[in-house]
């Protein structure tokens, strides 16, 4: 045998190693689709389709008094950008019935003499009356409502001079204009650096074990280290791809603006990367077949990150107990680092918590895998 | 600085895969373990891979113990398990080449070993390996386990699902290799085979029934076996079954292998028995042994 310095020896295996992890990825279909399909297919989702933002918004008025306070009114409500009117209705028995026909979210309806009331009394009441089937919505459709007639309130009032008078007035800092695709951006790419990462790296290690190669591998003097390290390298490698791909799209087609530093963003990504990517090899060496792999992985790792991460629901309004559980997922610490830096622009003297959290789970998974990680068979 | 086996013992929960196995192979010998599936073959071939750890006894590869040198065992030994195992979706170049560097070493480096067989499989070289036929899956697979230069070959039953035409090449390159001073031991369930091994260990249940060269093992035979044909096969073997002097009755090919147990038997009194149950064009003639006939015999 040609004597090779060691340390050569061990480069020159260890990138022969890469070379065909990365011939097995670019030759499956399938997993190139999950690799680079995935990520763009759910930022395009998140961002067009699933949100609760309310854009014209169709709506119904019911107008008791058709007077030139009501008029003005509904002038300001269909001249904004979040509302149309899609029907005058002419008494209360229609509104039962549009609602049913689904056609408008909300319907508007004024007292009789509303002028009058309003002059006479300085009070006139007006009903709005929203399809709460999806809350959220409701909830918005009522706030934005509220908000138009506070303001038409405030300029009639504004010759008279009240002496005490509290106006709580709200401002959504961050997300000023409550785009859902900021709350999403930070939420799929942790889903998707965990899919890709977790999960890819555990279909591929038992993907050795169940053709057999492993067998191979095991009896030959590349270290069962080495196998991992190689294993796990191409996927970080495409992690990072991934993850630059979203915030790409994000800033690109959602103008969605990054505050903080990119670098300390791509920093923390690499982390989460490596965290996923331990979870990875976790799961491999507990599973013997793909789609052992593949089905902890989706409902071990997907779901919680999914309804426990605070991504799509808020962690406060959790019960307790699940609360606590939220502490143990590593994605629920990512999206308040990514949260923080992308929205919030905060530097790491914010998120230095949060950062050691997910070091010290990575820490502890890789540590589990190693020790769990077998030399022989069984 | 062959293998050496002994009083190995191996169980799985309740199942005795194998029980006080001892054995010793010498450096460059051709050494078959002949026995039906199941007979633990592949787990032997496993511990002495180092994939597996004995529960009793102890095992030196190459002069490397299984247990503590399992590391040193691990680079000098070729193995190619039971079951295809290369990688499907990368072709048989990548394939050789990605062995070759995960062993530290380049094709050219050890050509000459691999020359004979890879040659026949080069012109499809850029072909997957999923994509190949029985034959030239194990011819790739010996080509990996061959490309270190291994100074023991672990064949763990190469030729099952393999054409007789690829299964007889595959013989010849094996004993080509064992020129080069390389010991191998390779596993089958086919008796045939046995015949083209230096010594044989014949194995069933965990246990080593025999082991001797096959010449040996077939001289040893205690009876006479005769070949016994009539028109009727299938009748055949019911009369010779329920023939009270019979000591085994086998199907072998177009005949029936029948030993009596009497020492003083008389081809003739069969006969006369045979046409007693109707049968016609009955034969009967004396025959040499086989290894299968030896192996059923201890089997028994």
């Amino acid at each position: 045998m040609r004597f090779l310095p060691l340390q050569a020896l061990k480069m020159k295996r260890f990138i022969g190693f890469i070379k065909k992890e990365f011939y097995h990825i670019f030759r499956d279909r399938r997993s190139l689709f999950i690799l680079f399909g995935m990520p763009i297919a759910q930022i395009l989702l998140f961002g067009f389709a699933i949100t609760n933002e309310i854009n014209n918004v169709d709506i119904a008025i019911l107008d008791h008094s058709k007077d030139a306070t009501t008029k003005e009114i509904i002038n300001k409500i269909a001249a904004s950008e979040y509302f149309s009117i899609k029907q005058i209705i002419e008494k209360e028995s229609d509104i039962e019935s549009i609602f049913k026909k689904g056609k408008v979210k909300a319907v508007l309806n004024f007292e009789k003499d509303f002028s009058k009331n309003l002059i006479k009394d300085s009070k006139a009441t007006v009903q709005i009356i929203t399809d709460a089937t999806d809350p959220n919505t409701a909830n918005t459709i009522s706030n934005f409502i509220n908000a138009i007639l506070q303001k038409y309130q405030k300029e009639l009032n504004k010759d008279i001079t009240f002496v005490y008078q509290i106006v709580p007035e709200t401002r959504m800092v961050y997300n000023p204009e409550l785009k859902s695709v900021y709350m999403f951006v930070p939420g799929v790419m942790t889903i998707i650096l965990m899919l890709v990462s977790a999960m890819m790296t555990s279909i591929s290690i038992t993907r050795e074990k169940e053709l057999g190669t492993m067998e191979i591998l095991l009896v030959s003097p590349i270290k069962p280290f080495q196998v991992i390290v190689g294993k796990v390298f191409p996927y970080i490698f495409l992690s990072i791809i991934n993850a630059i791909v979203i915030v790409v799209l994000s800033i690109f087609i959602f103008n969605m603006p990054v505050q903080g530093s990119l670098l300390l963003l791509g920093l923390e990504s690499v982390l989460f990367i490596i965290t996923s990517l331990a979870l990875g090899i976790l799961i491999s060496t507990i599973s013997a077949t793909q789609q052992t792999a593949m089905m902890i992985s989706l409902m071990g790792l997907m779901l919680p990150v999914i309804l426990l991460s605070g991504f799509i629901f808020p962690i406060s309004s959790m019960p307790i107990p699940l609360q606590v559980i939220s502490n143990i997922i590593p994605a629920k610490w990512f999206i308040i680092i990514i949260k923080g830096i992308m929205l919030k622009g905060v530097g790491i003297q914010f998120i230095w918590k949060e950062t050691l959290i997910l070091l010290g789970m990575t820490v502890f998974f890789i540590g589990l895998s190693v020790k769990k990680y077998k030399i022989r068979l069984e | 600085m062959g293998i050496s086996v002994k009083h190995i013992s191996k169980s799985y929960k309740n199942v005795k895969a194998l029980q006080d196995i001892s054995f010793e192979v010498k450096p460059g010998e051709l050494f078959g373990l002949i026995g039906p599936d199941g007979a633990g073959k592949t787990t032997l071939f496993r511990i002495l891979t180092t994939l597996l750890i004995a529960n009793e006894g102890t095992a030196t590869v190459a002069g490397f113990d299984v247990l503590h040198d399992y590391k040193s065992i691990r680079k000098h030994v070729g193995y190619m398990p039971g079951k295809f195992s290369l990688y499907q979706d990368l072709t048989i170049e990548e394939n050789l080449e990605f062995f070759a560097t995960i062993f530290g070493t380049t094709i050219e480096e050890n050509y000459d070993l691999i020359k004979d067989i890879y040659v026949q499989i080069e012109p499809f070289k850029d072909r997957r390996a999923g994509k190949l036929s029985g034959g030239m899956k194990q011819k790739l697979a010996l080509c990996c386990a061959l490309i270190h230069k291994p100074k023991v070959l672990f064949l763990d039953e190469p030729t099952t699902g393999v054409d007789p035409v690829s299964r007889k090449e595959f013989w010849e390159m094996l004993k080509r290799l064992q020129e080069k001073d390389i010991t191998i031991l390779v596993s089958t369930p086919y008796m045939d085979e046995a015949a083209l091994c230096d010594r044989i260990a014949l194995i069933q249940d965990g246990e080593i029934l025999q082991i001797d060269t096959p010449e040996a093992i077939v001289k040893h035979y205690p009876k006479q076996i005769y070949n016994v044909r009539a028109n009727n096969m299938y009748q055949l073997i019911n009369n010779l079954n329920a023939y009270k002097y019979n000591h085994s009755v086998y199907p072998f090919g177009e005949f029936i292998h029948y030993t009596d147990s009497r020492e003083d038997f008389e081809p003739a009194d069969l006969v006369a028995y045979l046409e007693s149950k109707n049968l016609l064009h009955i034969e009967i003639e004396k025959t040499e042994a086989t290894i299968e006939d030896t192996f059923m015999e201890l089997a028994k």
